[in-house]
């Protein structure tokens, strides 16, 4: 039970996907437009990340050295076909936002990384905590993005329709460059540099 | 022809892949700190790209649309994308040493490259012919190589610069990427 709660707590702050090991950028930066992208794409990742760890390590001991990135591969890659079509299936409207970049999580570094750091070597509970901690890094920094990026970019916060709170003044002029590609370039620099002076994270 | 400019140019000036569709981010970090490094990780996406759109294409359209299962294209691209990269990794290295030694370690890091996986499927989605994925393929590689040219150029330059402490390194890379597709943002009305 002691290294189920080290391997959960690792992947939330001290080896963070995102802001610390700067792993699986694209996702996160290209669809934190709006809090309900990041909830859908937390849920996706949360779903592959999860499942993949279990299979691949539970077959850890049956998959020959030498072919095991393949078989990873088309593991998640099955994985990530189930996702994209539950969500064409159920949610079309979020599968569209999401568009591409749901297919794309099979090339997410984050998920054959832990799969070959982490799920090939270690035991299935160790490696669900492991794939839960990940996730929960990453959904944690892609909302803090997202929050930003939607606060500022169109002075008002929504989930799934339900408006949560205006900022006044803000939402008839909204800093419209933070829905740009590059606020998210501008945000995740800005909140890299706040953790280094934070003392969170080591600088260079 | 017209046609096929407008893709080159959309692709590689107005959509750039990494400054407007996030793709192939983990390379434009890493790799853009040299400029001759950046220039042969460049130049090995656009190949990887090229022949991946050439071979993806005929398999979306010839093998899976016919018997109905284009849900299998993301399990089937990125095998055939794999494949494609270890072939041409032995191919070069049979028939040009020296090249192979200039891409070193790049090549295979392709292989988990989002922006080679993504152009093929931005071919599927936009329905390209075949002639319009190539071009969209190259124009997607040039488009790449040039950021990633601009930027080790910049970075290059950066590390002599005095940035606030906590800015060092990766956080003023992002900012600088940032300016980067303000600039790009010129483009918009091109196409």
């Amino acid at each position: 039970m002691h290294s189920f709660g080290k391997n959960f707590v690792k992947g939330i702050i001290r080896s963070n996907p995102t802001f610390i090991l700067l792993l699986g950028l694209c996702p996160t930066l290209a669809v934190s437009t709006s809090l309900d992208n990041a909830v859908g794409m937390t849920a996706a990742f949360l779903f592959v990340l999860l499942v993949s760890n279990i299979i691949i390590s539970l077959l850890r001991n049956y998959v020959p050295d030498r072919v095991r990135i393949p078989v990873f591969i088309v593991i998640i890659a099955s994985l990530v076909t189930i996702v994209d079509l539950m969500l064409q299936g159920f949610v079309p409207a979020l599968s569209k936002s999401l568009g591409m970049y749901i297919p794309l999580i099979v090339v997410n570094c984050i998920i054959l990384g832990r799969a070959e750091a982490f799920a090939s070597k270690n035991g299935v509970s160790d490696s669900i905590a492991d794939a839960l901690g990940m996730s929960v890094g990453f959904g944690l920094a892609i909302f803090v993005i997202s929050f930003i990026r939607q606060l500022l970019g169109t002075g008002e916060l929504d989930l799934f329709g339900r408006s949560l709170f205006t900022i006044p003044g803000l939402s008839d002029n909204p800093v419209s460059i933070f829905m740009l590609p590059m606020g998210a370039f501008f945000v995740i620099g800005t909140l890299l540099a706040l953790f280094r002076w934070m003392g969170v994270s080591k600088g260079e | 022809m017209s046609n096929l400019l407008a893709i080159f140019l959309g692709m590689a000036l107005v959509n750039n892949m990494v400054l407007v569709k996030f793709l192939g981010l983990c390379p434009f970090f890493g790799v853009s700190k040299k400029l001759s490094s950046a220039f042969s990780m460049g130049i090995a996406v656009l190949l990887v790209m090229l022949v991946a759109s050439g071979v993806t294409w005929p398999v979306y359209h010839l093998l899976l649309a016919p018997y109905g299962v284009e849900f299998m294209r993301t399990v089937i691209f990125i095998l055939v994308i794999a494949s494609l990269v270890q072939i041409i990794e032995m191919a070069i290295k049979r028939t040009n040493l020296t090249l192979y030694n200039a891409f070193g370690i790049y090549l295979p890091l392709i292989t988990t490259n989002c922006a080679v996986l993504g152009i093929t499927f931005i071919n599927i989605d936009q329905t390209y012919s075949f002639l319009e994925s190539l071009t969209a393929a190259l124009g997607a590689g040039a488009g790449f190589t040039l950021v990633l040219i601009i930027m080790s150029g910049i970075r290059e330059r950066l590390g002599l610069a005095d940035p606030p402490k906590a800015f060092k390194g990766t956080p003023i890379a992002f900012i600088t990427a940032m300016l980067l597709g303000l600039s790009f943002l010129a483009f918009n009305g091109m196409v």
